[in-house]
Parts: C-alpha cells; sequence; structure tokens
C-alpha cells in the first residue's frame, strides 16, 4: 500500500526527536483523528533553517511524511521553507494513499505552524504566512487517563 | 516471507487439512447439483444432508432449523431485514447494541431508513449490555432483538442465556450473530432460547463464503435470496456443496476438541495478557477478563497509533489488527472501543492478537518481546508521550 520511500521514511526516519531552546516549534493535528505532529526548528541569525526534528503520533504515512518534511526544510531559508508544500512532501515520497493525503497536509501545516512560533518569539512577519488551522500549541489538554 | 505467526484468528483462520480433504472430492468427482434426480447427484444430496444434520446436533436443534448461507453477513441480513419485514404489522422496533459487527449495525441503519425504530443499547467498560436496559427497551411494538453472542473486537462474551429468557418472557423474537462464538464456547439454542443464529464457516477453519442460519420452527420470515427452491424455499441458489461440507467438518473438529482447544488457547491468552501487563506500562486491557473468547486479547497501548504497530509487526512477521482510524478506513477509531468508554486517542492505540490452538509459547514470547521494542520505539517518536513524560517530571519537582 505505501511506496518503497514511505516505507524507508517510516522505518528509519530521519531527525527523530526535540531541540533544546528551538527558534520555533509547532504542534499541529487532532488526537481525536489518530495524527499529531511536533516540529522544531532551529534558524540561524540569516534566517537559515540549521536543524530540523519532528516527533509524531500517527499512522505510517504521518511518520513518514513528518520525517520527509524535515528534510526539506534543512538549509532552506525560511521563505524556501514555506514553499514546502504538502505536495512537494508527496512528491518526495512517491507518492501517498487516496486516504493519507490528509497527512501530507499535517506535515505541511506542521511547517507553517514551527515557523508561526519562530515570527511570533521574534517579533516578526514572515510573508504569506498564516496560522495553520490545526495549530493546538494552546489547546487546552486532553483529559488524564489514569491506568 | 520467512517467520509468520499468525494471531488474527478474528479476522479468519487457516482451513484445516482435513477440512480441505473433505471437501476435495466435491469439487471434481461428486459436482453433481445435489437438487437433481438421478442417482450422481445423490452423493452431493447426501453430503449437504449429513453436513446439516452435524450443524443441528451441534446447535442442539432440528436440521429443518439450520439453513445454509453464503456467510455471517448474509445471515445477519437476512435475520434482520427479513424479521423486519415478516413482522411490521406487529411493529417496527428492533433492539441492538451499540458494539454489533457492522452486519448488523450497517443493516439497522438501513432499516431506519426504511421506516423502521431502532436501539443501540449501551454497554459497559466491559462492553456488557445490561439486562436492566434490555427489557426496559423493550415496547408493544418490539419485533426483534439482535444481540452478538461475543464481541469480534474485544472478544466479550454477552449474557446470552439471560437474554434469551427476557425475550421469551416478552414474547419478542431473539437473533444472535454468534460468528465469533460458534464453535469456539458451547451453544445450546434451546437451553439458550436463541430463535435464530448466524454462523460462518472461516472463523473455524473452515472456507470462506459459507455459513448459516438457525431459525427456530414457526418463526415466520421469508426468504432473502430469491430464486430456486433450495434450503426449504428459503434460501435460493445451487447449494456449495464443497463449503457446505468443509464447514460442516469444520464444525465436527471444534466440537470435539472444544474442550481441550478452550483450555489451551485459555491459558495462552491469559500468559500474554499478564505478560504485558507487567512488561509494558501503559496498557490496558480492553473488554471483560471473564467473559471472553478463550482467543481473544485486545490492549491499548497510551502514546501510540495502531497502524504503525501493525506495519513494524508486520515486519516482524507477526500478523495482528488495530482498531485505528487508520486500519478502519475512516478518521474515527472503532466504534466498540468507543462504546466501551474510550476516549479517541486511546483507542487509535488499540491491538487485537487473537490466537488459535496452533499458537505456541514461544510464538507469544517472540511477539510480546518484538511489541515492547516497537511500542519503545514509537513512544520515543510521540508528541504524546513527550508531553506525558515532561508533565511527570514538573511534577515531581513540585513534590
Ligand atoms: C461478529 C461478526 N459478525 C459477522 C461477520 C461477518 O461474517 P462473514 O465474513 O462470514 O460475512 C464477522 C466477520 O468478520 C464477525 O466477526
Amino acid at each position: 500500500m505505501y511506496s518503497e520511500k514511505v516505507m524507508d521514511h517510516f522505518n528509519n526516519p530521519r531527525n527523530v526527536g526535540e531541540i533544546e531552546n528551538p527558534s520555533g516549534v509547532g504542534t499541529v493535528g487532532n488526537a481525536k483523528c489518530g495524527d499529531i505532529m511536533r516540529m522544531y526548528l532551529d534558524i540561524d541569525e540569516n534566517g537559515i533553517i540549521q536543524e530540523a526534528k519532528f516527533k509524531t503520533f500517527g499512522c505510517g504515512a504521518a511518520v513518514a511524511t513528518s520525517s520527509m518534511a524535515t528534510e526539506l526544510v534543512k538549509g532552506k531559508t525560511v521563505q524556501q521553507a514555506l514553499e514546502v508544500t504538502n505536495k512537494a512532501v508527496m512528491e518526495a515520497l512517491d507518492g501517498l494513499p487516496p486516504v493519507k493525503v490528509h497527512c501530507s497536509l499535517l506535515a505541511e501545516e506542521a511547517i507553517h505552524a514551527a515557523l508561526w512560533d519562530y515570527a511570533e518569539k521574534n517579533h516578526i512577519q514572515i510573508e504569506g504566512l498564516e496560522r495553520p488551522v490545526n495549530d493546538i500549541a494552546e489547546k487546552e489538554e486532553a483529559p488524564e487517563e489514569v491506568y | 516471507m520467512s517467520k509468520l505467526i499468525y494471531l488474527d484468528n478474528a479476522a479468519t483462520t487457516q482451513v484445516y487439512p482435513e477440512v480441505l480433504d473433505a471437501m476435495q472430492p466435491f469439487f471434481t468427482e461428486y459436482y453433481g447439483n445435489p437438487s437433481s434426480i438421478y442417482s450422481f447427484a445423490g452423493e452431493s444430496k447426501r453430503a449437504v444432508d449429513a453436513a446439516r444434520s452435524t450443524m443441528a446436533e451441534f446447535l442442539n436443534t432440528t436440521p429443518e432449523e439450520i439453513y445454509f448461507t453464503g456467510g455471517g453477513s448474509e445471515s445477519d441480513n437476512w435475520a434482520l431485514k427479513a424479521t423486519a419485514l415478516a413482522y411490521k404489522d406487529k411493529g417496527k422496533h428492533i433492539i441492538t447494541s451499540k458494539i454489533e459487527h457492522h452486519a448488523i449495525l450497517h443493516t439497522c441503519e438501513y432499516l431506519e431508513k426504511e421506516g423502521y425504530e431502532v436501539t443501540y443499547l449501551d454497554v459497559d467498560e466491559n462492553g456488557l449490555v445490561s439486562l436492566e436496559e434490555l427489557e426496559a427497551a423493550i415496547r408493544p411494538d418490539t419485533i426483534l432483538i439482535s444481540i452478538m453472542f461475543a464481541n469480534n473486537e474485544i472478544g466479550t462474551i454477552e449474557p446470552i442465556a439471560e437474554i434469551g429468557e427476557i425475550a421469551k418472557k416478552h414474547g419478542v423474537l431473539f437473533h444472535t450473530d454468534a460468528v465469533q462464538a460458534f464453535g469456539h464456547v458451547p451453544i445450546d439454542v434451546q437451553e439458550m432460547n436463541i430463535d435464530m443464529l448466524s454462523a460462518s464457516g472461516h472463523k473455524i477453519n473452515g472456507p470462506k463464503g459459507i455459513g448459516l442460519m438457525y431459525i427456530r420452527k414457526g418463526i415466520k420470515i421469508g426468504s432473502f435470496i430469491h430464486g430456486g427452491a433450495q434450503e426449504r424455499h428459503r434460501r435460493a441458489g445451487t447449494h456449495n456443496v464443497p463449503g457446505i461440507v468443509g464447514f460442516a467438518k469444520a464444525a465436527e473438529l471444534a466440537k470435539r476438541d472444544m474442550d481441550k482447544r478452550m483450555k489451551y488457547e485459555t491459558q495462552l491468552r491469559d500468559y500474554y495478557i499478564s505478560r504485558v501487563e507487567k512488561e509494558i506500562p501503559y496498557a490496558k486491557l480492553n473488554g471483560d477478563r471473564v467473559k471472553r473468547l478463550p482467543n481473544n486479547t485486545n490492549f491499548c497501548f497510551r502514546f501510540i497509533e495502531g497502524e504503525s504497530m501493525l506495519i513494524l509487526l508486520d515486519q516482524k512477521g507477526i500478523c495482528a489488527s488495530s482498531g485505528s482510524a487508520c486500519t478502519s478506513g475512516s478518521l474515527d477509531p472503532s466504534h466498540v472501543l468507543l462504546a466501551i468508554g474510550l476516549p479517541h486517542e486511546i483507542a487509535h492505540g488499540s491491538l487485537r492478537v487473537t490466537l488459535s490452538e496452533k499458537t505456541t509459547k514461544e510464538d507469544i514470547d517472540y511477539t510480546v518481546d518484538e511489541l515492547k521494542k516497537i511500542i519503545e520505539r514509537l513512544r520515543s517518536m510521540s508528541p504524546l508521550y513527550e508531553d506525558f513524560v515532561k508533565k511527570q517530571e514538573a511534577g515531581q519537582k513540585l513534590a
């Protein structure tokens, strides 16, 4: 069902992890639907993305798109990173099954959410960037279950 | 593939060699149509008759009350739609539960569109329907109660005899979808006051595409598949003779080995459950611990998603299933897990492992060992787990 590239990125995800004191971090998705992506970016003073890391709760496609998205934004300027669309992520993975296309949208949104956080922290405006609809940075926490 | 550990026996089972052997002659040798007159077809007819008797004996009923169908889904559709049609003058109200198989639930939704009213009973956190709620839901216009014998996802066995008694007391027909229970646990339609029952071949090491419906004598439901006069005018279509023979052979083996098999599978099931509970943190067993199919286990592992788990297990040669949205083909996780009260994000992390009598302790040990690594790995990638750990650390600092 998945392409070889998707399987590769699922099995050997690139850039899994966290960045301490990131320039920007964004979390998107919805635990209800079974996908949450968090992207960390380290952006230098020239606005170039030096490092990107992610953590993802989700299916094989969600993990693979997160991994690919981090690969695609690394080394890019903030403006160039905005051009990493869900289509670009999908193409880089040799496609996704139709029911999984929403995962690639989430990857695009995760980039945007992290950039949004970076912009807010630095009090700058990034042209063409809007706050992603699935940004869950400030949402109330899910009820705690104990067992 | 090198290693194969098949732990999805609730989805389907291996056809046993004895079953295949019994079926084989009815493809190439005795291929006659049992409805034909000439003596060549006699062998086919006798085989179908014998199979019917085997099934009747197994369920403690008569051969005249057994009807062969194209599988569990067809039997479920037949029971609901034909009862609705036949008894519509008495009423248009049906009672079922929220955890039925889609063969029941989607049929009920169809009937609702046709003007019927359906009560979907809640279940408790273990998946059991409440007898009080069931009885309270019965109205003068209630024509049918359909409650599954055992649930296909969480393995919970419903109080069928008690439900049968309530149905009888109120003069309401009682159908049970016994697709997961038939051949796995004892069923007696007399003792349990069951009026109609669905069963399927491929869940008991028989072939796919064959099932049966038991319909108690005197129930006036009509045909669902119209055509020829087969099955006493109630189910048209040339008999699937090899399928029927194979189904009966599988039932015969299931009956012969039931005690031994139940004991073995229960032990192995509880061994898996105890290892998981001891060795994997934040795991929750779904379904009733005791009133449970001998071969069913179902856990939710927090902070991770089911499909990822299944892909990684598959790479270790382990076949299992999950109730996550990604595996259900919709955005919602399994309706059964939601009905027992699990929040969405936890329901997404479910893993169903269903054993067979051929599963070994080594299979289980290997599976748990691999599962531990897989869950650890997925949690290390999970933002939900990250948040959880950070919150715990913060809590500890405060304390
Ligand atoms: C409880 C239950 N009912 C009905 C069915 C459908 O049976 P079949 O596959 O024979 O149509 C299944 C099988 O998935 C089941 O588990």
